[in-house]
């Protein structure tokens, strides 16, 4: 028994010896990009997975030369783990991290970047400027503030809204505070903001709450479209859909194909695209394989989707 | 007859809880209000119900949560392939009805098969499949949102909100549950052994019960009861993630334990648990209706409640003993 297993560790040391040497081997024509992200925990996040993919397999395409690394993490201590592997056994040149959270991320990704790779932060900023060679991001405070302006401009004064909050994180929290800054001076009233938890379960029994304590409710912030797929099944369960009208986030193709419908309850909503993965692998593709320059920062707009321009944001394809 | 406060702390809490709900806001009251609570209560409910079989012979389930958001995956893709065949109507959500109960009770079996006869412990093999079906999930809805097509969506929407009045039917679901649940562990042979076991599976065992059959049936039952949930689940939203009955399994075992079960096995009380699935879900919405806390501190007050309902029993208990 113990000779055998004995022999198993042998052979598994061989193994790994010879994939090592022909990684060391392939790394001197072939670039390797390690990309490492949150797992698909909720609807955001699987389209950002998702078209994470997409990329990856277009680009391998396209660049023959390229080598992809995904690696997806449920927590903060298993991202490290990952990062740690890809340096020690895949001998990466760039890196392509969205930070599961800022502190824990900022120590790890800082020795990637001192051992000479090309470092492309997503989406959540590290805790340490100056770390990154290419920032990627959307715009926190334009998303609620493209959501509070709409608001201002199409109520009435005196109007009365409730607001359903994420997970409480930094990120909402800019988000939230620019939405009341956009909302500031009118006469629309905030009734209610309470956590929904970007969970379409959460969000229904906090609206099911919100119709049951406030008789007068003129519209929604849901903030998010998880949030609005439950807030709008709970206010139908309440019969009370020709009162108020929905604001979600992020642009979910069943939210843009309702309002490419031109659904009164939805009129608008505002992007937070997933997308926003691709750009930031293509970009560090690009850096490789062009001499055009890839560094600095990339913030990308929060647009507000209407009726008239919905068909440009809408992915039938996306799981999100 | 001597009133037992210990026994009745629980439905004592519950009440002082609707009369501070009722005081706060007078919304709490409303009949709609009422049935938001009580439908919503429904899912934890009829789980926690065979949760308290499961942890009254010694065991725990941790996976009832995944094994929840998996069913209603797999039950969601089975009437949606099978909408061109058999249409929209009725057979095809009678189909999806029976994937997920039956789907539950295979998912019993297995947990129910690798404790007994695998004779790993509990806790462990429903942390392994805790993550296995969440993963499945995850993996079948390809990271995003399985969805319900809409027309089905339509047909099958009043099974969560329909009913009689305003009782609506998961909430009926949940009484049929729970009646049959007290009256299989107060007069069944089944129940009976269920608390043998937990109190000492040896003596159970030289007693010439089949300690074994009887625990495979506790996870199968709760497995069952699960789909059940699940089938009552999928109308409201009509969609499945990997974000669905995350962290149920905690709120039923809390329930339970709320309810005066021992964690430890061999006492179980079924209408306790019932006490107990509404404490929790009220505590949420009074917290919601109310503006009491910062909503970032709602966690605590729920925390906070959960371990005095049991702090004060096991005062209780102490005294009984000495």
């Amino acid at each position: 028994m113990q000779r055998r297993s004995l022999m198993k560790a042998t052979a598994l040391a061989l193994v790994l010896g010879s994939g090592m040497a022909v990684a060391q081997e392939a790394a001197d024509d072939q670039i390797t990009i390690g990309v490492s992200i949150p797992s698909a925990t909720h609807g955001f996040m699987g389209g950002l997975n998702w078209h994470a993919q997409d990329t990856i397999e277009r680009l391998g395409e396209v660049y023959p030369n390229v080598q992809f690394v995904l690696s997806t993490a449920g927590d903060a201590a298993k991202q490290v783990s990952d990062i740690e592997d890809m340096m020690a056994t895949r001998d990466i040149d760039g890196l392509v991290v969205l930070p599961f959270e800022s502190e824990p991320l900022t120590a790890p990704v800082a020795a990637v970047k001192e051992a000479g790779k090309f470092v492309t932060v997503v989406d959540r900023g590290l805790s340490q400027e100056g770390i990154e060679d290419l920032y990627v991001a959307g715009d926190n405070t334009a998303f609620g503030r493209v959501a509070g302006e709409y608001f201002r401009d199409n109520l009435e004064a005196g109007s009365k809204i409730v607001v359903l909050r994420g997970i409480p994180t930094t990120l909402d929290n800019e988000r939230v505070e620019a939405f009341q800054a956009a909302l500031e001076g009118s006469e629309v009233e905030i009734l209610d903001m309470q956590h929904g938890n970007w969970n379409r379960d959460d969000a229904f029994a906090v609206m099911q709450d919100y119709l049951a304590k406030y008789p007068e409710i003129d519209a929604v912030w849901a903030a998010d479209d998880d949030m609005a797929v439950g807030v709008l099944e709970a206010i139908s369960a309440a019969n009370r859909q020709d009162e108020m009208w929905v604001i979600g986030g992020a642009g979910m193709k069943e939210i843009v194909k309702r309002i490419m419908d031109g659904d009164k309850q939805l009129p608008v909503n505002v992007t937070y695209p997933p997308a926003l993965i691709s750009s930031a692998i293509e970009m560090t593709a690009l850096h490789f394989v062009s001499g055009a320059p890839m560094v600095g920062r990339f913030i990308i707009g929060s647009q507000l989707i209407t009726p008239e321009n919905a068909e440009q944001f809408y992915f039938p394809d996306s799981p999100f | 007859m001597k009133l037992d406060l210990h026994i009745l702390g629980p439905l004592v809490a519950l009440i002082a809880l609707i009369i501070l709900g009722a005081l706060l806001n007078p919304a709490f009251l409303a009949p709609a209000n009422i049935t938001n609570v009580l439908a919503r209560s429904a899912f934890i409910g009829i789980i926690a119900v065979g949760m308290t079989f499961v942890i009254t012979a010694g065991g725990l389930d941790l996976s009832v949560g995944s094994m929840a958001a998996f069913l209603a995956g797999i039950a969601i893709i089975a009437m949606n392939a099978a909408l061109p065949g058999v249409g929209e109507n009725w057979g095809t959500i009678l189909l999806g009805v029976g994937v997920a109960i039956l789907g539950g009770v295979v998912a019993g079996l297995l947990n129910g098969l690798l404790i007994t006869q695998a004779r790993i412990e509990p806790f462990i093999v429903t942390l392994g499949t805790m993550g296995i079906f969440r993963s499945l999930t995850t993996w079948l809805a390809d990271g995003g949102t399985l969805s319900l097509e809409y027309g089905l969506r339509t047909l099958y929407r009043p099974v969560y909100y329909g009913g009689i009045g305003w009782i609506t039917w998961p909430i009926i679901a949940f009484a049929l549950v729970a009646i049959l649940g007290e009256w299989v562990m107060r007069h069944s042979r089944f129940g009976r052994h269920v608390e043998a076991i937990g109190s000492n599976d040896r003596v159970a065992r030289y007693s010439a019960i089949d300690v074994n059959r009887v625990k495979l049936m506790t996870y199968v039952g709760l497995g069952l009861l699960v789909g059940i949930a699940t089938v009552l689940y999928v109308p409201r939203l009509g969609s499945a993630s990997g974000g669905t009955g995350i962290l149920w399994e905690l709120e039923a075992i809390a329930a339970v334990i709320i309810g005066g079960t021992a964690l430890k096995g061999g006492r179980g009380r079924v209408w306790g648990t019932v006490v107990g699935v509404l404490i929790l879900s009220m505590i949420d919405n009074i917290l919601n209706l109310a503006d009491l806390v910062s909503p970032y501190l709602n966690g605590a007050i729920q925390g906070v409640i959960i371990v005095l309902a049991v702090v004060l029993q096991r005062e209780k208990r102490a005294a009984d003993e000495r």
